[in-house]
C-alpha cells in the first residue's frame, strides 16, 4: 500500500489488521512533513508525542481492543482548535505561547476514533482572511503553484492535505474558510450544518457562523471524518440532538432524479472563464448522470458579503476581547514603566498582539455594535440574515442540492490582494450566505485551470441534509478531472 | 415623606447570589472559603474556545423568585453579552440578560410602621458575576472564584420614597429569597448587594430629578444611611442653585458619606447583543406550574395568617416570620402546646435569647419545637409553674432532654395538693411567729409577700402559687 495516497479507511484497516503499525504510519508522514513542509509552511507546531501516541494505538490493538474507525490515521489540526499539550495560537502573536490544557471536542472525538495528531496547521490570524497571508506564522504556499495562495483561512489544512503531509485535516469555516482553500488546493472540504459539530475548544471567531469540518482527499474520507466529529456535545449548547447518520456507509453515486438547483444570480457575475467552464461541465455531468437541473433564486445572496462582515466582525469584536494580556497569552512589555493606566495596558498589549486584519475587524465590529449604530448595522444585518435563510428554505422546496462556484477564480498570487481588503472580502461572495443560513456546504475538486490550478464545485444542501450533498459530490468526484492528479511538490 | 419641601424618588437594584452548587455557565464550585482561584474551570476564566452552558438550577431559582414576586415569567428569555474591559472580567464581556429578562412586572408588599407598602418590580434578570481585584499599591491580584457565580438582579420601579422604606424593601427581599431557599442571604459574604438610585424633587413636582446611583451597598442599614446622606446632599446642591450630576457614587461606611466613583461622561457603551453561544431560555407552562406548587407560604402571608388564625399581635407575627425556619419552629411548637401566644412568648424571649448568645441558628436549637410545645403544655395543665418552667427550659437547653424527664429527674412537679401546701404554710408561719404577729397587728406593712416567698422557698418553688396565696390569706386573717 502506498501510504502517501491511501484513504483514511485504507490506513485504518491496515493498522487494525496489523499489516502496518500506527507508528510506521506516523513515521512515514512525519518524514514527509520534515522534508516537504519547508516549501509550504503549512505546519506551525509538531506534536512531540505523535510517535508514542501511535505506539499506544498499536499496543491497544495488540491487546485486542477496539481502537475506532480511524485507528492510527495521522491528522493535522487547524490552529483554531485547542489541542491538549500542543501549542494553539490561532495564527496570532497574542496566543504565541498558549498551550491549552484541554482538547476541543472535535479533537477529542478524533482521538477517540484512533486518530494520531501529528501537529497544528497554519491559518489566517483568528481565521480572518482568505489567503493565509495574515498569519503570525507567515504565509502558506499553494502546493500546486508555490507562488499562489492556498486560500484561507484554513490554508495550512488545505496545503498539508493536498501535499499529503497527513491523511486528513480539520479546518473551520466561518464564511468559506474550508470550502475556498479546499477549492484552491484540489481537496474535498465540508462545512456541516451549523450545530452538527461542537464548537467547544474551537477558538471563537464569529460564534453564530463558525463550524469545523473535514478537509480531506476524497468524499468518502470526508463522510467518515464528519461522522466521527459530529453529534451533540453537552459542552456546546448550540449542538443539535439529532442523530448522526452513517454518511460514509450510505454514500452513493446514483443521483438519478435528484434535483440540482442552479442559482441564477451566481451566473450573472464575472466569473473567470476557467471557473465558468468547470461549473458548466459539472452541470452537464450531473445531467448526464440523470439529475434534473432546476433554476432557483436566492436574490439576497448579493447582500451576503456585507451582512457577513457585519455579523462576523461584531461577534469577533466581542469574542476577541478576552485576549487582554491579563490571564494568558501575550502581554506587552511594561518593565520600564513605573505605573500604567488600564487603558494603556490593554491598548499596548492588544496593539502589539493583534495583526492589521484582526484590528480592522475588531474596529468594524465595535462600531457596528455601538449605541446609535446597532440598529442600522448589526440589527439590520440580522434581519437580512433571516431573510436570506428564508429564501434558501424556499429554494430547497424546489431542489435537493444547490450547485455553484466556490470562488470567482482559481488561486491568486501571494501578495496580489493583501493590500486591498475589499477585493479580498469579495472572494467570499459564493460562500458566506451558506454560513449566514447555517446550511451545510462543501467544495469538491472537479476541474483544472489552464494554468493547472484546481477548481472546486460548491454544493449546498438544506439543514441536516448532508447526505444528499455528499452523494452529489461523490458522483462529481467520479468524473473529476483532478482525480488522480497531485500537486508537483508531492 | 418630605424633606425640607423635597421628596425623594428611590429605586433599588438588588443582586441576589443564587445558591447553586456550581456556577452559572460551568461546573466550577461556588463555595465561599475556597483558596485563591481554586473555584475555576477553563470556562470560568474565559480560556480560548470554551463555551458557556446554562445551569438549570439557576433558571429554576430565578423563576421561583420571579413567581414569589408576582412577576410574569418570559416563556423565551435571552442571554446577552455586556461588553466592557476590566481585569476581573475574564471574557471581556459579562453574560447577562438585557432586553428579554426572565422575570418582569411584579411587585412586593411589606409593612412599615403598620402601613402596607407595595413596590413594583420592573424586572429580574439572570447574569454572571465578575471576579475580584485585590489592589496592593502598585500591583493588583485577581481572584476569579466569583467569576461566573449566578446572580439574579431584581430591579424596582422608582417607587420608594424614604430611606426606611428602601431598607425595609431590602429586608423583605432578603426574607423572601431565604424563604425560597434560593439565596443564603449572607450579606457579609456578598450574597446580596444593593445599588440605590436616588433623586430628589420639590414636593408635587411632576418630573423626576437627575438620579445618582450608589453602587454595591452591602447592608440594609447602610442602604438607609447612604440614601439619607444622598437625599440631604442632593437637596443642598439644588438649594445652592447647582445641578445634580448624573453619576455613580460609593458609600463610605467609615466616613458616613457617599463619594463620586464615575460620572456619566465615563459611562460605558456596553454594546449589548444576544450571546450566540447560548440558546434562548425556554420556560414551559409545566415548569411554571411545578415551581409554583413548590413555593412556600411567603413571610407576609404567613404573618397575616398568624395574626388572623392565631390571634398573635402584629409584632409577634413579624418576628416569628422573619425566617422560614423560625416560623416553622413556632408552628410546630404551637401545634403541640395548643397555646399560640405562650408559644410565641417562649420562642421570642427565652429561646431566641439563648440562640443569639450561643450564635446558633434556629435549626440547631437543642430544644426541639415538639419538646418546647410539651413544656408549655405542662405549664398549662398545672404540672409545673411558669417559674419552674424556666428551670426546666434551662435544663432542656443544656441537655436536650424531654421536659417530662427533666421534671421527673429534678422532682420539679408542682405541688397542687391543698393539704400539702397547708402543711408547708403552717410550718413557715410557725417558724416566723414574730413576723406573723407584726403582720396581724399591722405593725409592719406589706409582709404578705415575705410569706409567699418563704413558702415558695420552702417548697423549692414547687408549690402552686395560686394555692399558696389563697391558703396564706386564710391563715393570716
Amino acid at each position: 500500500m502506498d501510504l502517501t495516497f491511501a484513504s483514511i479507511s485504507e490506513i485504518a484497516d491496515a493498522v487494525k489488521n496489523k499489516s502496518v503499525s500506527a507508528k510506521e504510519v506516523a513515521q512515514h508522514f512525519q518524514t514527509r512533513i520534515e522534508t516537504l513542509d519547508r516549501k509550504l509552511n503549512s505546519f506551525t507546531s509538531i506534536n512531540p508525542n505523535s510517535l508514542s501516541d501511535a505506539a499506544e494505538i498499536d499496543a491497544r490493538i495488540a491487546k485486542g481492543e477496539d481502537v475506532g474507525p480511524m485507528a492510527g490515521v495521522p491528522f493535522g489540526i487547524k490552529e483554531m482548535l485547542c489541542t491538549k499539550g500542543i501549542r494553539t495560537t490561532a495564527g496570532s502573536k497574542i496566543l504565541e505561547n498558549f498551550i491549552p490544557p484541554y482538547d476541543a471536542t472535535v479533537v477529542a472525538r478524533l482521538k477517540k476514533a484512533g486518530v494520531v495528531v501529528l501537529g497544528k496547521l497554519n491559518q489566517d490570524e483568528f481565521a480572518m482572511g482568505s489567503s493565509n497571508e495574515t498569519s503570525f506564522h507567515g504565509s502558506v504556499k499553494n502546493p500546486w503553484n508555490l507562488e499562489c495562495v492556498p486560500g484561507g483561512s484554513s490554508g495550512g489544512s488545505a496545503a498539508a492535505q493536498a501535499a499529503r503531509l497527513v491523511a486528513g485535516t480539520i479546518g473551520t469555516d466561518t464564511g468559506g474558510s474550508i470550502r475556498q482553500p479546499a477549492s484552491f488546493c484540489g481537496i474535498v472540504g465540508v462545512k456541516p450544518t451549523y450545530g452538527r459539530v461542537s464548537r467547544y475548544g474551537i477558538i471563537a471567531y464569529a460564534s453564530s457562523l463558525d463550524q469545523a469540518g473535514p478537509m480531506v482527499s476524497s468524499v468518502k474520507d470526508a463522510a467518515l471524518t464528519l461522522e466521527v466529529i459530529s453529534g451533540f456535545d453537552e459542552n456546546d449548547s448550540t449542538t443539535t440532538q439529532k442523530q448522526v447518520p452513517a454518511w460514509s456507509k450510505s454514500l452513493k453515486s446514483d443521483i438519478k432524479g435528484l434535483k440540482i438547483g442552479i442559482k441564477k444570480e451566481n451566473m450573472a457575475g464575472s466569473l473567470h472563464p476557467d471557473v465558468q467552464k468547470t461549473v458548466e461541465k459539472s452541470i452537464e455531468t450531473l445531467k448526464q448522470m440523470g439529475a434534473e437541473i432546476v433554476e432557483v433564486s436566492v436574490p439576497l445572496t448579493e447582500m451576503a458579503v456585507p451582512v457577513y462582515y457585519l455579523v462576523a466582525a461584531s461577534e469577533a469584536s466581542s469574542n476577541l476581547a478576552r485576549y487582554d494580556g491579563v490571564k494568558y497569552g501575550y502581554r506587552a512589555d511594561f518593565k520600564n514603566l513605573s505605573a500604567i493606566e488600564l487603558d494603556e495596558f490593554y491598548g499596548k498589549t492588544r496593539g502589539e498582539g493583534f495583526g492589521a486584519e484582526v484590528k480592522r475587524r475588531i474596529m468594524l465590529g465595535t462600531y457596528c455594535l455601538s449605541s446609535g449604530y446597532y440598529d442600522a448595522y448589526y440589527n439590520k444585518a440580522g434581519q437580512v440574515r433571516r431573510l436570506i435563510t428564508n429564501q434558501y428554505l424556499e429554494a430547497f422546496k424546489k431542489c435537493d442540492v444547490i450547485l455553484s462556484p466556490v470562488t470567482t477564480a482559481p488561486a491568486f498570487k501571494l501578495g496580489e490582494r493583501i493590500d486591498d481588503p475589499l477585493e479580498m472580502y469579495l472572494n467570499d461572495i459564493f460562500t458566506t450566505s451558506t454560513n449566514l443560513a447555517g446550511l451545510p456546504g462543501m467544495s469538491v475538486p472537479f476541474g483544472l485551470s489552464q494554468d493547472g490550478l484546481p477548481i472546486g464545485i460548491q454544493l449546498t444542501a438544506c439543514h441536516f441534509e448532508e447526505q444528499k450533498m455528499l452523494d452529489v459530490a461523490f458522483a462529481l468526484e467520479s468524473a473529476s478531472s483532478v482525480k488522480g492528479k497531485h500537486p508537483h511538490v508531492v | 415623606m418630605s424633606y425640607r419641601g423635597y421628596e425623594a424618588v428611590i429605586g433599588i437594584e438588588i443582586h441576589v447570589q443564587l445558591s447553586t452548587a456550581s456556577k452559572m455557565f460551568c461546573p466550577a464550585q461556588t463555595t465561599f472559603n475556597a483558596g485563591d482561584n481554586e473555584n475555576t474551570t477553563p470556562v470560568s476564566v474565559g480560556m480560548p474556545g470554551t463555551l458557556p452552558v446554562v445551569n438549570k438550577k439557576a433558571i429554576e431559582y430565578s423563576i421561583k423568585t420571579g413567581l414569589a414576586l408576582g412577576c410574569d415569567i418570559r416563556r423565551k428569555s435571552v442571554f446577552a453579552r455586556k461588553n466592557y474591559f476590566y481585569p476581573d472580567l475574564p471574557k471581556g464581556y459579562q453574560i447577562s440578560q438585557y432586553d428579554q429578562p426572565i422575570c418582569e412586572n411584579g411587585s412586593v408588599t411589606f409593612k412599615l410602621d403598620g402601613e402596607e407598602k407595595t413596590i413594583s418590580i420592573a424586572r429580574a434578570h439572570m447574569e454572571e458575576d465578575a471576579g475580584k481585584s485585590n489592589h496592593h499599591g502598585d500591583y493588583t491580584l485577581i481572584n476569579y472564584n466569583r467569576a461566573g457565580i449566578p446572580l439574579l438582579e431584581i430591579v424596582t420601579g422608582p417607587d420608594l420614597r424614604s430611606p426606611a422604606e428602601a431598607a425595609e424593601y431590602g429586608r423583605t427581599i432578603h426574607q423572601i429569597v431565604r424563604y425560597l431557599d434560593v439565596c443564603d442571604g449572607n450579606l457579609e459574604e456578598g450574597s446580596m448587594r444593593c445599588d440605590c438610585n436616588v433623586s430628589v424633587r420639590k414636593v408635587g413636582a411632576p418630573q423626576f430629578g437627575t438620579k445618582v446611583e450608589i453602587k454595591n451597598v452591602n447592608s440594609f442599614r447602610f442602604v438607609e444611611k447612604a440614601i439619607e446622606y444622598e437625599i440631604e446632599r442632593q437637596i443642598d446642591v439644588v438649594e445652592r442653585g447647582d445641578k445634580i450630576i448624573q453619576e455613580t457614587r460609593l458609600w463610605d461606611p467609615d466616613k458616613n458619606r457617599t463619594f463620586s466613583m464615575r460620572t456619566k461622561e465615563d459611562a460605558q457603551d456596553y454594546r449589548y447583543f444576544a450571546d450566540p453561544d447560548l440558546l434562548p431560555v425556554i420556560v414551559t407552562d409545566a415548569m411554571i406550574a411545578k415551581f409554583k406548587s413548590e413555593l412556600p407560604e411567603l413571610p407576609i402571608a404567613r404573618a397575616n395568617r398568624f395574626q388572623a388564625e392565631h390571634s398573635l399581635p402584629e409584632h409577634d407575627a413579624k418576628v416569628l416570620t422573619s425566617e422560614k425556619q423560625l416560623a416553622d419552629y413556632y408552628e410546630e411548637t404551637a401545634k403541640v402546646s395548643k397555646n399560640y401566644k405562650s408559644s410565641a412568648n417562649w420562642i421570642m424571649t427565652e429561646l431566641l435569647r439563648e440562640l443569639n448568645s450561643a450564635n446558633k441558628p434556629i435549626t440547631e436549637s437543642p430544644i426541639k419545637p415538639e419538646q418546647l410545645g410539651r413544656m408549655i403544655a405542662l405549664i398549662d395543665n398545672g404540672t409545673i409553674s411558669g417559674k419552674i418552667a424556666k428551670t426546666v427550659f434551662q435544663e432542656m437547653w443544656e441537655s436536650g432532654k424531654d421536659p417530662e424527664v427533666v421534671v421527673k429527674e429534678k422532682g420539679l412537679v408542682q405541688i397542687s395538693d391543698p393539704a400539702a401546701i397547708e402543711k408547708i404554710v403552717e410550718e413557715v408561719l410557725a417558724a416566723n411567729a414574730q413576723t406573723v404577729e407584726d403582720h396581724k397587728s399591722g405593725k409592719k406593712k406589706n409582709l404578705f409577700g415575705f410569706f409567699v416567698g418563704a413558702v415558695m422557698k420552702s417548697s423549692k418553688g414547687q408549690a402552686n402559687p395560686e394555692l399558696v396565696n389563697k391558703i396564706l390569706q386564710e391563715k393570716l386573717k
